[in-house]
């Protein structure tokens, strides 16, 4: 966990070498970044077709669809989180969430 | 037919314009006939580091526009009778670059050149895609330093994509990676990245590391491309760089800390890392 703190701790001498970070940080972002240099951005087109399968069962709200993406170095988690409407269309939709959850090796 | 060589990063600062003065003048010295483009319109710099910046009359937009005749533009070295340099203009914005325009002036440099050199603005906008559009070999200029790192990436991506020979699925741009501000010191004391880590990162060839160096500043404050410098480790690392470019096999100097060695290790004779 980064904090304002390390700010400080990095300019003390006896601050730990962080070229292995920098090292390590660099090999995380880049194999990320290569992958999508080879394919274009899916998350928008994965989003409307999920929820384009969802709306044929359930009536849902586009704009209630959440994507969230967290890469790691060796999984990385995708979480599509689609708010369904209640069980009467008349009343304000309660909450409900679907998950889906996909790994790809980093 | 010229090679036509990009000198490029991505990132800004990291020494592109030091090195295509320095490499420019290094094929040169060689006896090699060339020419050094600056494509950064409306930044030009290249003129103040190679020492020509009085001598500007018009630069590659004139050229591109027909204002001016490419030798009217071309400026011939004073200290190296087979170089000159292309300046880009100051005052117009980076539109008037015209990939026509650049195509045609890079096949007229052709016909009576070894080596055409561009050397690329920062960034991926229009001045770095024309730069390295119609490149048979890429100088990649990375400090060891994460964000130049990442940028490189960025810009190899680029030039397996957006340049005349990726559209026209010919051979692959040859891409040489040249480490600049190396601080052995550093790498030694676990502060900065290795080489070897660089290395294995981009997985492109090495063609030189050209160690961080008071030298440079001191070349660009006089205009002289440090290559001229043969006092100088910068200088004498883009000498190397460039005879391994002409396919020479060199030992790759200034890895390692300075002399202070410290007794203990004078005495047993341990290396570094």
């Amino acid at each position: 966990m980064m904090s304002w703190l390390d700010f400080f701790r990095a300019r003390k001498p006896e601050a730990p070498p962080s070229a292995n970070q920098a090292k390590e940080r660099l090999q995380i972002v880049l194999a990320h970044e290569r992958i999508g240099r080879t394919r274009e951005d899916f998350l928008p087109r994965l989003q409307q077709e999920l929820v384009a399968v969802v709306a044929r069962y359930v009536a849902i709200d586009p704009g209630k669809v959440a994507v969230n993406l967290d890469r790691g170095g060796d999984m990385s988690t995708l979480a599509i989180e689609i708010e369904l409407p209640g069980p009467k269309t008349e009343q304000p939709p309660r909450a409900a969430a679907g998950q889906q959850q996909q790994a790809t090796a980093g | 037919m010229a090679q036509v060589i990009v000198v490029t990063s991505g990132k800004g600062g990291v020494g592109k314009t030091t090195t295509s003065a320095a490499f420019a003048t290094g094929l040169a010295q060689r006896g090699k006939k060339t020419v050094v483009i600056d494509f950064d319109v409306g930044l030009r710099n290249l003129d103040l580091i190679m020492g020509v910046e009085r001598r500007v009359v018009f630069d590659i937009v004139n050229v591109i526009q027909g204002e001016a005749r490419l030798s009217q533009a071309l400026i011939r070295d004073k200290r190296v009778d087979t170089l000159s340099i292309l300046p880009a203009s100051q005052t117009r914005d980076k539109d008037a670059l015209t990939r026509e325009g650049v195509g045609q002036i890079i096949e007229e440099l052709s016909a009576d050149h070894d080596y055409i050199l561009c050397d690329s603005p920062a960034g991926i906008e229009k001045g770095a895609l024309l730069a390295l559009y119609f490149a048979d070999q890429a100088v990649i200029v990375t400090n060891p330093e994460v964000s130049s790192v990442r940028d490189s990436d960025r810009i190899l991506g680029v030039l397996q994509s957006k340049s005349k020979r990726a559209e026209e699925k010919r051979d692959k741009v040859k891409e040489h990676l040249l480490v600049t501000r190396y601080d052995p010191e550093r790498v030694t004391r676990g502060e900065m990245l290795k080489l070897e880590d660089v290395q294995e990162i981009l997985a492109i060839p090495l063609l030189g590391v050209v160690p961080e160096s008071e030298s440079v500043l001191r070349a660009s404050n006089t205009g002289t491309p440090v290559i001229l410098d043969q006092e100088s480790n910068a200088g004498q690392a883009y000498k190397d760089a460039v005879s391994r470019f002409l396919g020479e096999s060199v030992p790759h100097r200034f890895l390692e800390p300075e002399r202070k060695a410290g007794l203990f290790r004078r005495l047993f004779g341990g290396r570094a890392a």
